[in-house]
């Protein structure tokens, strides 16, 4: 069933849908209600498991000396890969990720084992106790010495359009240079969790902190040598995620499973901070190299990049995630020539993983520095640099992969946040600023995101749903979305409840589980509620047409006169309450419940040629950023920010609202004060809130100005013809880090490009200040 | 036979033979199922377990960090949690209700935690500003909203709040249950065998029980030590709390000098600091949030001689002296010879911090801290540099200077300071070489905080800051 006929006729007053709801649990999370899967009460008999981490970075692992562990207090088993079943494998897409470590051992923290004990004090402590025989290794931290070496998790992937070579070398003006970036830890606050349950004769019951409720539902079936019927895998909420449990939460799950597989036990595997930190994947960092051709008035000629990802020790999705750094190089400019390599360097860290943005912010954080480097050099201003190279509205321009950016929304956002943040005036007022203050520097910058729509792998693009009209009227819904504080649940229930002429309150939500949906794909890429209420709105218009046909018949009318609208159905002047037609429905033997399936339309990507349409769709938006810096100390804040977001029609405001703001905040986090940070054994000390630090509510702008653009209706038909919103507003942050440039650049009166990578903490701030500060004085003495 | 922990729990009074080393967190979601706190790191930092806690011989609530408070710290007191401010009336308390009003919360799992913060905020303080949310926020972080929604809805409370006595946390949960104070007197001693956990009301009582068990841990507030039970790495046989030691509670002013009792926490000397060093007082709610202050005391941060503690070099360059008490006697040495090395100190095993004392400052005195770190609030420092400059007529008469996280310990500058005296603040050739003199005291360590160049450089250049202060110039970022 196509999703498009029936809302084409976007004239349809909309009740439920496009409201700004609160969040489903908002009562229940600010009363301490909301049950994530750690508050669940223990059943009786419940083991806690506690993990035997690597204490060194690359080795083989000789051998396990378990004994005194086994004797302590409450330990009930020690786990190792001998205890599997089945097969040791977690690993996303590309196989190859133990669950276990078996002979290599890849990374300090890698999971070797795990400590089943009556309390999971016991089980911690005794984890402690196991003596493990590692031959070491040298360990490779260096991505670029991994390049050299041409090491790798994932083939490499080029992507080439046209001749980029002779176009850089052909070009007026040239720059050249290498870019860092750190990664990021998720930091949801609800560390990775699982709950297993085992059933009768094989049966497992997981409950998992996971957006991937299938794959979980897969590698548990693996790891026990069972087969996926078997296992059913629960989630209601989780926690935050941010992609950290897109495919990092199986492996929890596989431990917890194996340990009630062998205790026979309810077993509960929670990986406290340290261990969360030290055991599962980040954002990938990345090392750019750029070569850029330009024009005398900034129009790009060609564009060559080699966009190295720190992959960590195995594949996971990286990948992919590079795939998606790739197609986001470009962001919202036509670069003629390109020519960019993505690799995925394998290093003995932990594996990297997604995380919002997934690999798209590294390539707008790339093509952003080499715009306000090159305006510098050429001596414009690096807005004017951005408008010479946007996409066209009506020149057909497409991008290196060959997409058309067919629903082109830059200049209306970037028209909009100039015009919101009042830049022509505040760029003068910082300018009298910098002139007259001795130690603080301001700075100001502007930057638009083009992001695109859908899991670049095409077969991920698919959702389910399954709803349920019970004899009374209400409604059951269930998907295959996951819950991470985003809100999915409520918008999908908008959409049921609009499709039904309910209250939101009548279509209850339950939680997401393979038994009822089966074959999902993780609630990621910003398409939870693209998919998945797509997927319910079909599952709740077929049952709503075998209602109507009933009710027609009742009112003897016409189908098409029959009208759902605020709890009842009319006709002809008869109406009967919604629920009353439902039990009359159930009398007349007509089925109440229906599966919905989803498939995105129109997309199609060539892996090896990286050619296609990998996106139905793209979502734009714009910010412009204030920041101070201290040029004594490097300490930096953001003062104002001003956000424009393309949300199509909003499901629901105030959850998108939410979404943008969030995801600024994080991605402020990402390029200034996160850093994470290994020692030299490759031990990374920054595995808390007491060493990692996230932003705190200070931190926020104190003049915060979203505006949500839902002035116009997705060009493609999406559900009620809204945009996704998850991940893209989480570039709009990289405006904070561009304007950190700015800052440091006002001390060659804007001449001259910062030398800063990311994060800016205060240290790699001051560097570039007293960088900037020789400059000038070598420019002085030329 | 056990003995028992009674504390009043939501307004009930309830009693546990809890192991006293238990953490408070552990005993709510185990033993009590209350599980809408949470763990979310174990460090006191994230605030997702966070608490309202009155402790015996407090007046009023204050959030607390459950993760790294213990069970036999609360013996007679009060404590708080996200449901019972759930139970305090129909929709609760009015940050509950406003925060499920205004969208501020995503995932919800530090939202009870941020719940329990506002609250006490808003017991405390029925206007609060914009930068008083902040306060009561710093030690709480969530991941999803940005904050903004949660400002608003802290705001928004506030209004709804005013004056009315129903709005106070003891009033709306205690006042459910006609428990009375009587009821709870703190027990000096209430641990058993495996676990002993001593709680003296009087110095005699302490200094007796110090001598008797050298090998006991002495537990001030807890919220650096706590961290390895929290983290599982440690139980404790034996412990001695200083909370309870009457002589050790006040805060007094006598021969020029304020004197603070070891067992004052940083909440309780916060408006003292804030009266004669404003400076001082602004670093102390950057280094501690609300919930760190209500538990951490100066005696604490001072006893564990850590190089990145920010009281000490505070109080070196206040040129604070520290005294300490055994029942052989009592001596009173200046703070800088307190640290013999990297987390040792001139602490005795039978001594105790019976206090503090900082001289009171002259009106020829300046004082600036300068705290830097990758987050301004709740964070430790990369570098902390502390100065106190006596100036009469435009001359330096005398400069004391004290820096953390430079070197083992908190340590003076000396040859800066004296490089200082006598001459004037705009004498640039003098001013480089006490510069020069800072650069050449310290040889600092590179860590997750920071490399050894930017600390030695930011040393440095806090002087400069330090002039341009002192000249009225705007030198942080925060003060934009």
């Amino acid at each position: 069933m196509n999703i498009e006929p029936d809302h084409a006729s976007l004239k349809i007053e909309r009740k439920v849908v496009g409201k700004g709801y609160a969040h489903d649990s908002a009562r229940r999370h600010v009363r301490g209600e909301a049950l994530y899967i750690d508050d669940m009460p223990d059943l009786p008999g419940t083991l806690h498991v506690a993990p035997i981490l690597s204490p060194v970075a690359r080795g083989t692992l000789r051998g396990i000396d378990a004994s005194k562990a086994v004797e302590a207090a409450g330990v009930v088993r020690v786990l190792t890969v001998e205890d599997i079943p089945g097969k040791n494998e977690a690993a996303p897409i590309l196989h190859g990720e133990p669950i276990f470590a078996e002979g290599p051992v890849e990374h300090l923290g890698q999971i070797i084992g795990c400590v089943v004990a009556n309390s999971l004090a016991e089980a911690l402590q005794a984890a402690d106790l196991v003596k493990l025989d590692i031959d070491e290794l040298e360990p490779e931290f260096d991505v670029e010495a991994a390049f050299a070496a041409n090491s790798h998790t994932h083939p490499t992937q080029h992507l080439v359009d046209g001749d980029a070579n002779t176009a850089i070398a052909n070009a007026p003006h040239r720059i050249s240079g290498r870019l860092e970036m750190g990664g990021q830890d998720h930091f949801y606050l609800e560390g990775m969790v699982a709950y297993a349950l085992p059933g009768e004769d094989k049966e497992m019951l997981v409950w998992s902190s996971t957006q991937h409720p299938s794959e979980v539902q897969l590698h548990v079936a693996m790891a026990l040598g069972i087969k996926s019927h078997e296992v059913d895998v629960q989630i209601r909420r989780m926690g935050g995620a941010f992609g950290g449990k897109e495919s990092q939460a199986t492996i929890v799950a596989a431990i917890a499973a194996l340990a009630a597989k062998a205790t026979g036990k309810p077993c509960r595997f929670r990986l406290r901070r340290d261990a969360d930190m030290a055991a599962t994947g980040k954002r990938h960092g990345y090392v750019i190299n750029y070569d850029l051709g330009l024009e005398p008035n900034g129009r790009f000629t060609g564009m060559k990049v080699e966009a190295l990802a720190n992959s960590g020790h195995v594949a996971d999705l990286s990948g992919p995630v590079v795939t998606r750094t790739l197609t986001h190089l470009d962001n919202c400019y036509h670069i003629p020539a390109a020519d960019f390599l993505g690799f995925a360097a394998k290093t003995n860290t932990v594996s990297n993983t997604a995380f919002r943005g997934f690999g798209g912010p590294q390539g707008i954080v790339a093509t952003e520095a080499m715009i306000d480097i090159a305006a510098r050099r050429l001596g414009l201003d690096p807005n004017e640099v951005r408008r010479v190279n946007y996409y066209g509205p009506d020149t057909g321009e497409v991008t290196p992969y060959a997409q058309p950016v067919d629903d082109n929304r830059i200049l209306d956002v970037v028209d909009r946040v100039m015009q919101n943040a009042e830049w022509d005036k505040r760029r003068a007022e910082i300018d009298a600023f910098n002139a007259s203050s001795k130690v603080l520097k301001k700075g100001l910058a502007m930057m638009p995101v083009k992001f695109g729509i859908s899991f670049n792998l095409t077969a991920l693009n698919q959702a389910g749903s399954l709803v349920h009209v019970y004899q009374d009227g209400s409604v059951h819904l269930n998907h295959g979305g996951t819950e991470m504080g985003q809100g999915l649940y409520t918008k999908v229930a908008q959409v049921v409840a609009e499709v039904f002429g309910l209250a939101l309150d009548d279509v209850k939500i339950t939680p997401t589980t393979t038994g009822k949906v089966p074959n999902t794909s993780a609630t990621a890429a910003s398409s939870g509620s693209d998919l998945n209420g797509a997927a319910a709105f079909i599952a709740a218009n077929a049952i709503k047409s075998r209602m109507t046909a009933h009710a027609a018949q009742i009112f003897d009318c016409d189908e098409s006169d029959v009208v759902f609208a605020d709890g009842h159905v009319s006709a002809d002047g008869q109406s009967l309450p919604f629920g009353e037609l439902a039990h009359k429905c159930w009398f007349a033997r007509i089925s109440l419940s229906a599966n919905g399936f989803y498939a995105t339309p129109k997309i199609h990507w060539d892996g090896a040629k990286l050619k296609g349409r990998p996106f139905f769709y793209y979502t734009y938006g714009a910010a412009v950023a204030e920041v101070v810096i201290d040029t004594l100390t490097g300490e930096n804040r953001c003062l104002r920010a001003d956000m424009v977001q393309d949300c199509g029609k909003p499901l629901n405001p105030t959850l998108d609202l939410g979404q943008i703001e969030g995801a600024f905040v994080q991605g402020m986090g990402w390029l200034t004060c996160e850093e994470l940070w290994w020692d030299a054994s490759g031990r990374l000390r920054t595995v808390g809130p007491s060493t990692y630090k996230i932003p705190g509510s200070r931190d926020v702008p104190p003049e915060f100005n979203v505006e949500i653009l839902d002035d116009q209706p997705n060009v493609h038909e999406t559900v009620f013809r809204s945009k996704a919103v998850g991940e893209p507003p989480l570039m709009l942050a990289i405006s904070v880090w561009l304007a950190l440039r700015d800052a440091v650049s006002s001390l060659s009166d804007g001449k001259l490009a910062a030398n800063l990578d990311a994060p800016a903490t205060p240290e790699r701030v001051l560097f570039a200040v007293e960088d900037m500060q020789r400059q000038v004085s070598e420019q002085k003495t030329k | 036979m056990a003995k028992t922990i009674s504390l009043v729990l939501n307004g009930e009074l309830v009693s546990t033979a809890c192991r006293p080393d238990t953490t408070v967190l552990e005993w709510l979601r185990g033993e009590m199922l209350l599980r809408g706190s949470k763990e979310g790191c174990a460090e006191g930092d994230c605030g997702a377990c966070s608490v309202l806690v009155k402790r015996a011989g407090d007046e009023t609530y204050s959030p607390a960090n459950s993760c790294i408070m213990l069970m036999g710290q609360l013996e007679g007191g009060n404590l708080t949690t996200v449901e019972g401010l759930a139970a305090s009336g129909p929709d609760g308390h009015q940050v509950q209700q406003l925060m499920a009003q205004n969208g501020s919360s995503q995932c919800g799992f530090c939202t009870p935690g941020i719940v329990c913060s506002l609250a006490g905020l808003l017991d405390r303080n029925q206007e609060p500003s914009e930068a008083d949310i902040h306060d009561a926020l710093a030690g709480n972080l969530c991941r999803c909203t940005g904050y903004r929604p949660i400002v608003e809805a802290a705001h928004a409370a506030a209004a709804a709040t005013t004056a009315a006595a129903g709005g106070t946390v003891a009033n709306a949960v205690d006042g459910m249950q006609a428990v009375t104070v009587d009821d709870l007197k703190p027990g000096s001693d209430v641990g058993s065998g495996e676990c002993q956990f001593y709680l003296p009301q009087s110095l005699d009582e302490l200094l007796q029980l110090r001598a008797e068990h050298p090998d006991a841990e002495l537990l001030a507030g807890g919220t650096d030590m706590s961290l390895a039970v929290a983290h599982a790495k440690a139980r404790w046989s034996k412990t001695i709390s200083t909370r309870s030691v009457v002589e050790m509670r006040n805060i007094s002013q006598a021969d020029g000098a304020i004197h603070f009792g070891g067992s004052t926490t940083w909440e309780e000397a916060l408006p003292h600091l804030q009266q004669y060093w404003p400076s001082f007082a602004t670093l102390v709610r950057r280094f501690g949030s609300t919930q760190i202050r209500a538990m951490g005391t100066m005696a604490g941060n001072l006893a564990n001689a850590s190089p990145i503690g920010d009281g000490a070099p505070c109080l070196i360059a206040l040129s604070a002296s520290i005294n300490l008490v055994s029942q052989s006697g009592e001596r009173t040495i200046p703070l800088d010879e307190f640290f013999l090395d990297y987390r040792k100190s001139a602490l005795a095993d039978n001594e105790v911090i019976k206090c503090v004392s900082v001289p009171l400052p002259e009106p020829e005195q300046d004082f600036r801290v300068y705290k830097i770190s990758k987050r301004y609030d709740q964070d430790i420092s990369t570098v902390c540099g502390a100065f106190s400059l006596t100036t009469r007529d435009g001359v330096v008469e005398a400069a004391r200077i004290a820096y953390g996280g430079m070197a083992a310990t908190p340590m003076r500058a000396t040859t800066a300071e004296a490089a200082l005296a006598g001459i004037r603040l705009d004498e640039s050739a003098a001013l480089e070489a006490a510069k020069q003199a800072i650069a050449d005291t310290f040889t600092p360590m590179t860590d997750m905080r920071g490399s050894a160049q930017y600390r030695a450089q930011v040393a440095v250049n806090l002087l400069d800051r330090l002039i341009l202060d002192l000249a009225g110039e705007t030198v942080e970022v925060m003060a934009l």
